[in-house]
This record gives structure tokens, C-alpha cells and sequence, in this order.
């Protein structure tokens, strides 16, 4: 598959970056805010940052040291892998500007904590906010105050409820991801078909509807290949486990699954491995460890992962930079940068591992 | 059903005249009415496994799915049987999830690999021991409520065990380890003999010595247990410390399953192992419960949850459904009691 169209955004870092895990909070009863932070948040293995090309394309003027920005960086708090690659991300890529001059707030596991540190910077004199908020929609109004004070917003992965409460917007795509694993699948089964599952994450998130959605639109166009089941599990290594079992007993034959995650895709894994079918069908992944991405390399169980890269703080960091600093993005010809950003869900397979492992998250 | 006065005994059906069991005077009924209950669980997994056989045909009644089934209750069913002696003995224990995330992480980690299952299988028991203690302490002797004690251990368990993987997990690479979770016996997967162990062990345990017999009593009446010499600050300590035990070894059989130590396991369970000690039987203020019901709770809601994957039914029903038979198990319950 091609490369990510972000091919063009300076100074995205290409270290190796922590891996945390996703986890569904500590919270005792079920609790809906943990979800929240969920959202997005399921992705945490996505490659840790861009290739090294689109650090060499990115030379030329966009890099070139302006003047000293200011800029504000809020995300919820770290307590699952994703986000801590977002907020590792935004540090990396604002460590290699001399002229940024990054603000970090601690994580906020709550709307309303967000709010109130967000408040604690508006009068620091920044030029750009970076944030991730907890719920877009409850996050909008602060968002406004920051623009309507001149602090130009990048809104990160959930968005806002208002467009007035953004400059420019990063998404990643998940239904993309859908796409892209149903796709693969289709492509690899051909005309033969066959019954296909799918392990999802958490049912009640929008982007695990949007990644089903995804899946379910690519597949009508190989109309040999079913969809005969749909697991739920919660972006865990043990929900993971239980969903497979569960699907591999209901399921006498298939062709394919897709994981949506490679954090629950260890349980998913161990399940198959336990029930000794791995020889029966092929898995593709969610996300991108680099466990998953060495056994894509090996042509073990695993063919393909798609991706859903965290490197999109890096990328806001960078483009905050550049409208702080009124430049235009690399090599577009816009004289701004735009209004929105929405990264590509690549297919890693075996053709093309090695060009996106060395970026891969330690898991 | 019938009311009448029995006579005196304990809840463990024992002569009233033996150590710790003044407090639960009315014992004989509420061993008649426990037994009823358990019939009448009985009979509603019955129903379950009956309604799975007629719905799922070819997969539910298979060999297949019954080791599928009670691996699956395996792990949750023996932090079960800790929480059951726990809610009996009138506490509650929420950090049982956390602490099977941080025994499992801590018993993977490289330098507990280096000495070999036996040392981490101790080392994950030592674990939950240790954090069953402090639970334990905190509440019988600081006096802090049971319900914010582990709850505020749910989550500083789950941010140590966070912290010490630093959110990679370990990758358990110790082969005797793993076999405790991936290999079977005689065809039965090794932690359902470690569930049917412990089962058996909490059964003898609370049936049939004077530590059962003193949890029952403290959970129905603690001052009166009190009064009765039993020294109920030690005894509810020791409770947490069995919970937290009982979760180190779940977590060692969730950790060998995965042949991985990650601290994102096990988040949830408190909720799932509490519904299934109410299913089971039990009052949430104490004094009542049992170990075969907690079982059968246990094993009803897994069976329940087979028998919806094998149906293909969405996730959101699934959900809905459960909810409507936790209530109306703990109402029929009730009645069972009023009657």
C-alpha cells in the first residue's frame, strides 16, 4: 500500500516510542467517562512515527528555524498506550524545533479536569493550542476561547462540536482501517471467498462502529466473502482471549479475521493457538505492534495489520508550528496550511513490513 | 417453602454450642431456605444449559465447549470463591480485578522469569498476599470502610501494575509457566482443576472449620461475634488476604493463558465476580452466601455468555439480557427469603 499522505509534514520524528497499554480505566462501576478516553485510544500500537522519508521530504523551507512559538499541548491523562504515544509524540516532534517552545499540562481522566487546566494556560501568552479533548463536544466551548484570544487550536483525533473552535484539524481514519483490512481480505481469499469474523473493540464507540462500517462497505465488493460473525472485545489481552474462544467455538469454518486491535490481538492470538485451527484461516491486525509486524514478517498466523498511527500529535505539533508562524506546509502549494488532516490507514503485509517496523511500537 | 424455627445451629449446620456460632442462632432455617436457593439456581443453569442445547445444537453440547465453558470460569471463579468468603464475612472486596493485572505483571516480569514457575507462581500469590493484607489492615484496624479501601486499591494496583510493565507487556517466556494456562490434562485444561480445587478447598474451608464458621458469624452479627471472642479484626484481615491470594493464583492462570503479563488484565472482574456471588445466594451485608452458590453463579453467567456468542447475539443485547437476569435472580431471591 502507499505511504501516508502526511508524507509532507516537516520534522516528524522517526525514534521508537513506549508502548502503553490501553487500559479501560480504573474506574469502578463500568464508568462511562473511562470510555471516553477510549475513544481513539484503541490504536496504541500504530507505527511510532512517520517513515524516514517523510523526514527527508520534509527539508526545505518548512524546517527552517522562524521565530519562537508558544505552543500549548492537553491530552487525557496517559493511562493507556495511545495516549502516551500522543503526548511522547508531540514532545518529540517539538524537541526538534529550536523556535517551539512546547507547554505540557498533565493527562485529565475527566471533561471537566481538561477544562480546568486548559483555563490555567489561556493567559500564558501562547501562539497554538494542541489538544486532544476528552469529548469533543464537551470541550468545544474552551476550545472557542482560545481561538476567539487569537491562540490558533489543532484539534486532535476527537473533534470539536463547533468548526469555529478549530484552525485545523488532524484525524486519523477509522474507517479507513475498516476499508483497508476488509480489502486486504477480499483481495487475498479472491474469488473463492469464504466466511470471514471480526474481533472488534470496544461495541459502544463510535469509531468501533465506524471501523465495522468500513469493513462491512469494502467487503460488498467481493461478494464471495461473508461476514458470518462479530465479536466484541475491550482493546484487552483477556477480552481478547474470551472474544476468540467464543468466536472460535461458535464458528465451524473460516476463511479470516480481522482483529480490530493488536493489544487484545495477544489474547486473540493465544485463543487460536490454544484451539489449534491455525492453520484453518489467516488473521489480520489492528494498530501495528511491533509483535504483531515481526510475525507478518515470519508469515506466521498473522498477514497483514492496518494502521492507526499516534504520530498525528507529532504531525499537530508541526502544523501548529507553521501557522503560528503564518508559513505555508512544505512543498503544497497553498500558501496556508489546511483546514484538515485525515492519515491514511496502511496495510502492512509482508511486501512492505520492513519499511514500517523499524517505526513500530515495542510492545 | 417453610419458616419454622429449626433447631439452633449455625450456618454451617453445626451444633450452636460450638466457637463462633452464637450470632447466627437462626441458622437451621436459613440452611433450609440456603439449600432451596441453591436448588432453584440449580435449576435456573439447568434451564440455561438446556435452552443452549435446544438453540445451539451442534456447538453447545459438545466436549469442546464444556472445557471452552469452564476455562472460562476458571480464572473468574476462583477470585469468585476469595470474594464470596469476603462478602460473608460482611466486607466487599472492589481491587480483586487490579490485583490479579498487578500479581500477574509482577510474577511475569524479567527478574521473576529468571527463577522459574516455581518462583513465580510464589511470587504472584506473595503479591496478591501482601496487597490482600494491606486491604485488610486498612479496614479492620484503620477502620476505613471496605468499599474505599479497595476501591482506592483498584486503582493504585492497577497504576502500580501499569508502572511496572511501563505499559509493555512482559512476554513470559518460561515454558513451565505457560503450561499451567495452555496445556491440558486428560483433556481438561489445567486451571479448571485449579477452579475445581479451590471450589473444593473453600467449600471444606467454610463448612467445615472454625474459620468458616467465624467468617458466617462475623458477617451476620460482628459485635456479637465480638462478644463472643472471636477476634474479628484478625479474622476480617485474613479475609482480604484470601481474596488476594485467591486472585494471585488467577492470576497466574489468566498470565500463563496469555503466555503474557499485561496490566490491562483483569479490569472488570470485581463486577462480574460480585454479580455472581449475589446470583449465587448471597447478602451483600454478610452472613449469607455459599460456596457452591457463587459457583453456580459463576458458572451460570458463563454459560450465559456461551450461549449468546454461539447465537451470534450483538454485544448490546447481550449486555441488556444479563442485566435483566442479575436482577431478576437476586429478586427471586428475595422472595425465596420472605416466603
Amino acid at each position: 500500500m502507499s505511504k501516508n499522505p502526511d508524507l509532507l509534514l516537516p520534522g516528524v520524528p522517526a525514534g521508537r516510542f513506549d508502548r502503553r497499554r490501553l487500559l479501560r480505566g480504573a474506574a469502578v462501576v463500568g464508568a462511562a467517562g473511562v470510555l471516553g478516553a477510549c475513544s481513539g485510544g484503541d490504536d496504541e500500537e500504530a507505527a511510532g512515527a512517520a517513515s524516514p522519508a517523510a523526514v527527508a521530504a520534509a527539508g526545505g523551507a518548512s524546517t527552517e528555524p522562524g521565530e519562537t512559538v508558544r505552543i500549548g499541548f492537553s491530552a487525557p491523562g496517559a493511562d493507556h498506550g495511545w495516549q502516551a504515544a500522543i503526548s511522547q509524540n508531540a514532545q518529540e516532534a517539538a524537541g526538534q524545533y529550536e523556535d517551539v517552545e512546547l507547554i505540557l499540562t498533565e493527562g485529565n481522566s475527566t471533561n471537566e479536569a481538561q477544562i480546568a487546566q486548559l483555563r490555567t494556560i489561556i493567559g500564558e501568552d501562547l501562539d497554538a493550542l494542541v489538544i486532544l479533548p476528552y469529548e469533543g463536544q464537551a470541550l468545544t466551548d474552551i476550545a472557542l476561547e482560545f481561538m476567539e484570544q487569537g491562540i490558533t487550536v489543532v484539534n486532535l483525533d476527537r473533534v470539536f462540536a463547533d468548526e469555529r473552535a478549530y484552525r485545523t484539524l488532524i484525524l486519523g481514519d477509522n474507517y479507513g482501517m475498516g476499508l483497508s483490512a476488509g480489502n486486504y481480505i477480499g483481495r487475498e481469499l479472491g474469488d473463492a471467498g469464504g466466511p470471514v469474523a471480526e474481533i472488534t473493540g470496544i461495541a459502544s464507540l463510535e469509531l468501533t462502529a465506524q471501523r465495522s462500517q468500513g469493513f462491512r462497505d469494502a467487503l460488498e465488493g467481493y461478494p464471495n466473502v461473508e461476514i458470518v460473525a462479530q465479536e466484541e472485545a475491550l482493546f484487552t489481552v483477556d477480552s481478547g482471549l474470551t472474544a476468540a474462544q467464543n468466536l472460535l467455538q461458535a464458528q465451524g469454518e473460516l476463511a479470516a479475521i480481522w482483529n480490530h486491535d493488536d493489544d487484545q490481538g495477544i489474547g486473540v492470538e493465544q485463543a487460536i493457538r490454544q484451539s489449534g485451527r491455525t492453520d484453518e484461516f489467516f488473521l489480520v491486525g489492528g494498530a501495528g505492534s511491533r509483535q504483531v509486524m515481526e510475525k507478518i514478517r515470519d508469515g506466521d498466523l498473522y498477514r497483514a495489520t492496518v494502521l492507526y498511527p499516534p504520530t498525528m500529535a507529532a504531525s499537530a505539533v508541526s502544523l501548529a508550528r507553521l501557522i503560528a508562524q503564518s508559513r505555508k506546509m512544505g512543498d503544497l502549494a497553498e500558501a496556508e496550511v489546511p483546514k484538515s488532516i485525515t492519515l491514511y490507514s496502511s496495510t502492512v503485509t509482508q511486501d512492505n513490513v520492513d519499511q514500517f517496523i523499524e517505526l513500530a511500537f515495542d510492545s | 417453602m417453610t419458616t419454622q424455627d429449626a433447631p439452633i445451629a449455625d450456618a454451617s449446620g453445626r451444633p450452636a454450642d460450638e466457637p463462633g456460632s452464637g450470632p447466627t442462632r437462626a441458622g437451621g432455617r436459613f440452611d433450609r431456605l440456603r439449600s432451596i436457593r441453591i436448588a432453584g439456581l440449580g435449576a435456573v443453569f439447568v434451564l440455561f444449559v438446556i435452552a443452549g442445547a435446544v438453540l445451539a445444537p451442534e456447538r453447545f453440547l459438545t466436549l469442546n465447549n464444556l472445557y471452552n465453558i469452564l476455562l472460562q470460569a476458571s480464572v473468574i471463579g476462583i477470585v469468585t470463591i476469595g470474594l464470596t468468603f469476603v462478602i460473608l464475612g460482611g466486607g466487599i472486596d472492589l481491587s480483586v480485578g487490579s490485583l490479579v493485572a498487578l500479581a500477574g505483571v509482577v510474577a511475569a516480569a524479567p527478574f521473576a522469569q529468571d527463577g522459574g514457575v516455581l518462583a513465580m507462581v510464589a511470587i504472584a500469590l506473595a503479591v496478591g498476599a501482601l496487597a490482600g493484607l494491606v486491604n485488610g489492615a486498612l479496614i479492620a484496624y484503620g477502620r476505613v470502610v471496605a468499599f474505599i479501601t479497595t476501591l482506592a486499591m483498584l486503582t493504585t494496583a492497577r497504576g502500580l501494575a501499569i508502572r511496572v510493565t511501563d505499559s509493555r507487556p512482559f512476554i513470559i517466556s518460561e515454558d513451565a509457566f505457560n503450561t499451567l494456562g495452555t496445556d491440558r490434562l486428560l483433556g481438561v485444561p489445567i486451571p479448571v482443576y485449579f477452579f475445581l480445587a479451590v471450589a473444593v478447598l473453600g467449600w471444606v474451608l467454610l463448612n467445615r472449620t472454625t474459620f468458616g464458621r467465624r467468617t458466617v458469624a462475623i458477617g451476620g452479627n460482628a459485635e456479637a461475634s465480638r462478644l463472643a471472642g472471636i477476634d474479628v479484626k484478625r479474622h476480617t484481615m485474613l479475609l482480604y488476604v484470601l481474596s488476594g491470594v485467591l486472585s494471585g493464583l488467577a492470576a497466574v492462570l489468566i498470565s500463563a493463558q496469555l503466555t503474557t503479563g499485561s496490566a490491562s488484565v483483569g479490569i472488570g472482574y470485581e463486577l462480574d465476580a460480585i454479580a455472581a456471588v449475589i446470583i449465587g445466594g448471597a447478602s451483600l451485608s454478610g452472613g449469607r452466601g455459599t460456596v457452591v452458590g457463587s459457583v453456580l453463579g459463576i458458572l451460570t453467567l458463563t454459560v450465559l455468555a456461551n450461549i449468546f456468542a454461539l447465537l451470534l447475539i450483538p454485544s448490546d443485547v447481550r449486555q441488556i439480557v444479563q442485566g435483566v437476569i442479575i436482577v431478576v435472580a437476586v429478586l427471586l431471591q428475595g422472595r425465596s427469603r420472605s416466603s
